[in-house]
């Protein structure tokens, strides 16, 4: 039931318009700005939707990929001295199916170094529910109906593992209401590795997103009996697996 | 090359708000030197997507709009003066035909089944395979193919201007009496986009103190919108329609709006192969081999027969087909989860008999009777 109001658009406009007035402070010294990638492998194998060469999990299962979508939200940069940069109103959708979605830039980051990087995997409870639903967050088949919330990663392919029908795979990791909240934030190693934030320098931080991961670590999941998973306590544990390593730091360009 | 459409996206994003700030000094400060046709007022439903992109070479007037009415319902751009866009597009069957296949002013067959014309100002992409990219330059396929009207526009546009009505109209909305191929689209293409539909029974149905659905209507309802197993609920029973069919955003098409305007997304829903191959015509990617875009369900009970060859004549064939005969080898993997069996399961997905029945119950609620009745989208003759 989310008629939108007529507010709302209102609401988007001056948010572009306040972003347009925000443009001007990119010229000013003290700002500068982050590009972040995120490449999507499963272990070294760069992902490609519809292959017909299969992946193959930690504990021998094979399988390829139809769809592959996930959320990132909330960033935050950290200083060495411990002081945050916490960038607001942050919502992407990382689409193996769209390339343009797989980079994005975080403006109006002050100048300085951060030697460590957090951020949401999936929307925080609070957006779930409320707030525009618009840009990243528009509703379509990443949300879901009954629940009112998104689902922050699916990921959908054959398995010849499967006992579905001719081996389909689905796995909707979403859900934010305890026990079953499925909201994971990492913070990937840096492994010594600064953002150096300067004036007409922009770092690009490259991350690589492991499917593999998501099978994986805490929580073994073999297709032949988790291969229909939406959200409850097998969501619970892809999410945990997807917190313990799917994203790693890969490198950092322009530093 | 998809980063590269984005970043124009976004532009044309920005200049649309221009545009809109724009129009809206206007209202505030009338302009003594203003054009002489009058913007049209593009009213967007608050529950559809509002990130729709506007061509700016293209703006809306309400001229232009109802120019572009008349050319619709116009038989003279057609060969034989007997056809025109709305012979095919019926308002009546929410703009279709009726027909298994569209026949053209010669009496042959087209490959495909007509589409319903409704909320195009949502679709990046035209056609059941995405092969036309706007409403200006697919307009000019069926005006001259020779299995529809069959007639080049450069003809039609001498017949429009030898009458009395046309010169003046077009003057009104472009400017200029002298008739163009581009303005004859451009005229098409801003009435193709007023055919707005956000008043289905089912949207009535959420506004407080509207009429309730039905209790079969409302299971179907759940049965559209659930995935089998929903919410880490093992017995929770669905069809998954809404997964390519999205009701969230009232649209039930496929088309992704995280992104400026939008991304078509294309899905093989199990049909046998035939010789149309759908998306695979248009890119040549083995893995779009059977692909089409999805269909909107609004409106659906008006516009049989069904899918891009109109194999299906009722809505029960539909259900069917995704209940028990989708081929698995080419479907996409969400029609391969089944429901727990229960007593009187049938085929792949395992409803019953009572669940297919209130499915499509609820898909008759998707039905706009006021759209199909708005005057402003009749035949003016
Ligand atoms: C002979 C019947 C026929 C006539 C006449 C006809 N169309 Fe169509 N229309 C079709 C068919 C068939 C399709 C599907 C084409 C395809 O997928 O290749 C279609 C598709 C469309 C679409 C795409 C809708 C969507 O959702 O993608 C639009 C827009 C359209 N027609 C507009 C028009 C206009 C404007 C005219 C008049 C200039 C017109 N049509 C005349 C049969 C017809
Ligand atoms: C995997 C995506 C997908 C799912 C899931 C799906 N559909 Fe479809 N649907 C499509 C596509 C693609 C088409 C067009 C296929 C074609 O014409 O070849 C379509 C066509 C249709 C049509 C015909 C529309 C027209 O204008 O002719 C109806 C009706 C329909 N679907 C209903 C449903 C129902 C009911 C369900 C749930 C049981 C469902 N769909 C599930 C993708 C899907």
């Amino acid at each position: 039931m989310k008629f939108l109001k007529y507010t709302t658009l209102f609401l988007s406009l001056l948010t572009l318009s306040a972003a347009v007035t925000s443009c001007d402070d990119d010229d000013s010294p003290s700002l500068g700005a982050i590009d972040m990638e995120f490449e999507n492998v499963a272990g070294s194998t760069a992902i490609q939707l519809n292959s017909t060469t299969p992946y193959t999990t930690a504990a021998g299962d094979q399988f390829t990929i139809t769809t592959l979508r996930y959320y990132i939200s909330n960033i935050k940069l950290k200083r060495a001295d411990g002081t945050e940069f916490v960038q607001p109103d942050s919502y992407y959708l990382i689409d193996q199916g769209i390339e343009s979605s797989r980079k994005f830039s975080i403006p109006n980051v002050p100048i300085g170094d951060y030697s460590g990087i957090t951020f949401t995997v999936g929307v925080d409870s609070v957006r779930n529910v409320s707030g525009a639903q618009t840009g990243a967050l528009s509703p379509g088949d990443m949300f879901w109906t009954w629940n009112s919330g998104y689902i922050y990663t699916k990921l959908e392919g054959r398995s010849p593992q499967s006992s579905n029908l001719n081996g389909g795979i689905i796995f909707h990791i979403g859900g934010f209401k305890s026990p079953n909240n499925t909201i994971r934030t990492v913070s990937p190693a840096m492994n010594n590795n600064m953002i150096q934030v300067r004036e007409g320098r922009t770092p690009e931080v490259h991350f690589k997103a492991d499917v593999l991961k998501m099978f994986t670590g805490p929580n073994t999941i073999r297709f032949a009996a988790s291969n229909n998973i939406m959200g409850g306590p097998d969501a619970v544990k892809v999410a945990n697996n997807q917190a313990a390593g799917m994203f790693t730091l890969d490198h950092i360009h322009g530093n | 090359m998809l980063a590269s459409n984005t970043r124009r996206n976004a532009k044309l994003l920005v200049s649309a708000l221009i545009m809109l700030t724009i129009a809206s000094c206007e209202k505030k400060t009338p302009q003594p030197a203003a054009p002489a046709a009058t913007p049209y007022n593009l009213v967007l439903p608050t529950q559809l997507p509002q990130a729709v992109i506007l061509p700016t070479n293209n703006p809306m007037t309400v001229e232009g709009v109802e120019l572009g009415r008349k050319l619709f319902y116009e038989v003279k751009l057609s060969s034989n003066n007997t056809m025109s866009c709305g012979s095919c597009h019926q308002q009546s069957k929410a703009f279709t035909d009726g027909r298994v296949k569209a026949i053209g002013v010669d009496g042959i067959a087209h490959q495909r089944n007509a589409m319903s014309l409704v909320n195009l100002l949502w679709e990046p992409n035209l056609n059941w395979d995405g092969a036309a990219t706007s409403l200006e330059t697919q307009a000019r396929v069926p005006l001259e193919n020779p299995i529809e009207m069959h007639q080049r526009l450069t003809d039609g546009v001498s017949k429009l201007q030898q009458t009395s009505l046309y010169p003046p109209l077009f003057a009104a909305a472009f400017g200029s009496s002298t008739i163009t191929e581009d303005n004859v689209l451009k005229a098409l293409a801003q009435f193709e986009r007023t055919l707005i539909s956000s008043n289905s029974r089912y949207e009535k149905s959420l506004v407080p103190g509207g009429p309730a659905l039905t209790l079969d209507e409302q299971k179907g309802k759940i049965l559209f919108f659930n995935h089998p197993g929903e919410s880490g609920n093992s017995n929770a029973r669905g069809g998954s329609c809404d997964h390519c069919h999205s009701g969230n955003n009232y649209l039930f098409t496929s088309t992704n709006f995280t992104t400026p305007g939008g991304t078509t997304q294309y899905f093989n829903n199990g049909l046998a192969l035939s010789a149309d191959l759908g998306r695979f015509g248009v890119t040549r990617v083995a893995a779009d081999r059977g692909k089409f875009r999805v269909p909107t369900l609004r409106n659906i009970a008006l516009t049989a027969p069904y899918m891009h060859d109109g194999r299906f004549q009722t809505l029960e064939e539909v259900v069917d087909h995704y209940n028990e005969h989708i081929d698995i080898n080419t479907a996409d993997p969400i029609l391969l989860v089944s429901n727990p069996t229960i007593n009187g399961s049938l085929g792949l997905i395992k409803l019953t008999a009572t669940e297919k029945r209130q499915l499509v119950a609820f898909l008759r609620t998707l039905t706009d009777s006021t759209f199909i009745k708005d005057p402003r989208f009749s035949n003016p003759f």
